[in-house]
């Protein structure tokens, strides 16, 4: 494997991760830097995911770097039944690094496996996505000043969100506290319960979203409950609702705390609290740029003064 | 009256592994390609046993396997006891051992599994030995003992 690939959070060290937020930090002051200047970066989105895309071509570009790539399978050679590793190895030919988003799980590990030039994963399947987690926690440490020792509340889909799972392991780090907040379908895993068990993280588990756990929170964290994720649809419209974050909700909150999610919402955020002081997600959509900047940088291993 | 004889006599030569759970005699029969081999091959099967209530046992003359190929059978029967046989001697007995990597044995049971869907090898991690639970190392999804399958 390419050493200088990220296919998961867990594939950093702390230290790493202290580093890539120092270096993010840079480029949240200046993002516009030269430092890939005769740089190739390629963009393969085996699956659409314009947010996602167009913060690494953004973070590309403002790099210096030139990007080629594609944003639909269906426009690549796979629609014609090319496998993925010829065409990850015919890619490697022009790039000087490879970004990918894949429907399958396990296909950014399998192509860092073959590639010979390095692989950011921005996103494989329900597996990872570890550029969104560089940022949630590049915000929280924005936000709170820290991460250590904050009390994290996760609300919504904490079954199949990935990005509350990578969240999760990433945090290990810096003693938090976590308060689960989910319906019963959809509850955080026993897997992630027991990593908390086995490392001695604090956490609760609740069906129940209101005042008594919003005020005791440095991090709300809002994911978005899936339709398809149900099997009864009158369960859907009966937990949507529940998990509804609403401007008066946030009354008794901590003045520091910040709603974060993950984007896009539908509507468990409701818009009054966009304009409330604890609303965060636009700018924390905004640091994906400087944290997808700071991991192009570790994987073609250009210092960043 | 002429004394019949067992057709099963002791091995002159050759592998024998016994203490196979029963309802996996036929997976091991099947990872170690046996039904390729040219000399003879004495399986049997349901024999009453103190360790394991009913247990199977290979015998394959004239053949050894490297230990990295029959550790491969402690995915489906952990508790294999391996013996080499030279000249009618036990010359080795061991037991099998995982290996703490399979390469190319176990399917992943995940359809949206890379390993499923590119023409590759797969790759497991043992997780946990006892209950032995396997963790795929492409798409990371961890398998529980009953339901590893292994790849044709």
């Amino acid at each position: 494997m390419n050493t200088r690939s990220l296919v998961s959070i867990s594939d950093l060290s702390k230290q790493e991760i202290i580093h890539l937020l120092d270096v993010a930090s840079k480029f949240d002051h200046n993002p516009n830097q030269r430092l890939l200047e005769g740089k190739v970066v390629a963009t393969l989105f085996f699956e659409p995911s314009t947010r996602t895309r167009l913060s690494f071509e953004t973070a590309a570009n403002r790099l210096g770097a030139r990007v080629i790539g594609f944003s639909d399978a269906s426009t690549s050679s796979q629609a014609k039944g090319e496998t993925l590793k010829d065409t990850i190895m015919m890619v490697s030919n022009y790039a000087d690094l490879i970004v990918m988003r894949h429907p399958l799980e396990g296909a950014a590990r399998y192509a860092s496996e073959i590639s010979p030039v390095p692989i950011i994963n921005a996103g494989d399947g329900a597996n990872q996505h570890p550029t969104q987690t560089m940022l949630d926690l590049y915000t929280i440490r924005q936000t709170q000043g820290k991460l250590e020792d904050l009390n994290i509340t996760m609300v919504g889909d904490l079954k199949y969100g990935r990005t509350v799972h990578s969240l999760l392991e990433a945090m290990q780090f810096f003693n938090p506290t976590f308060n689960f907040v989910a319906c019963k379908e959809l509850q955080m895993p026993e897997q992630y319960k027991q990593f908390c068990r086995e490392r001695g993280l604090a956490y609760t588990e609740t069906t129940d979203f209101g005042p008594d756990i919003i005020n005791k929170t440095d991090i709300l964290y809002m994911t978005r409950v899936q339709r398809e994720r149900f099997s009864d649809l009158m369960e859907y419209e009966r937990v949507k609702n529940v998990y509804t974050l609403t401007a008066s909700m946030l009354q008794g909150a901590k003045p520091t705390m910040r709603v974060l999610h993950p984007l896009p919402r539908v509507t468990e955020i409701a818009q009054d609290v966009d304009d409330t002081p604890w609303a965060y997600y636009f700018e924390q959509a905004r640091n994906g740029l400087y944290a997808r900047q700071a991991l192009i940088c570790r994987a073609l291993d250009i210092q960043v003064p | 009256m002429k004394k019949k004889e067992l057709a099963v006599a002791a091995l002159e030569n050759g592998t024998v592994i016994d203490h196979i759970p029963s309802a996996s005699l036929f997976k091991v029969v099947n990872l170690l390609n046996l039904e390729s081999q040219q000399g003879s091959v004495t399986i049997g099967n349901n024999l009453d046993s103190e360790r394991l209530g009913k247990k199977g046992i290979i015998k394959i003359a004239n053949v050894e396997f490297p230990e990295d190929v029959l550790n491969r059978i402690a995915v489906i029967a952990p508790r294999a006891v391996i013996n080499i046989i030279h000249d009618y001697e036990v010359v080795e007995k061991y037991e099998v051992a995982l290996p703490n990597e399979l390469c190319d044995i176990v399917r992943c049971n995940n359809p949206k599994c890379i390993s499923n869907n590119e023409p590759m090898a797969t790759r497991f991690h043992v997780e946990s030995r006892d209950p032995l639970v396997l963790r795929c190392h492409h798409c990371e999804r961890t398998v529980p003992q009953n339901e590893i399958t292994l790849k044709n």
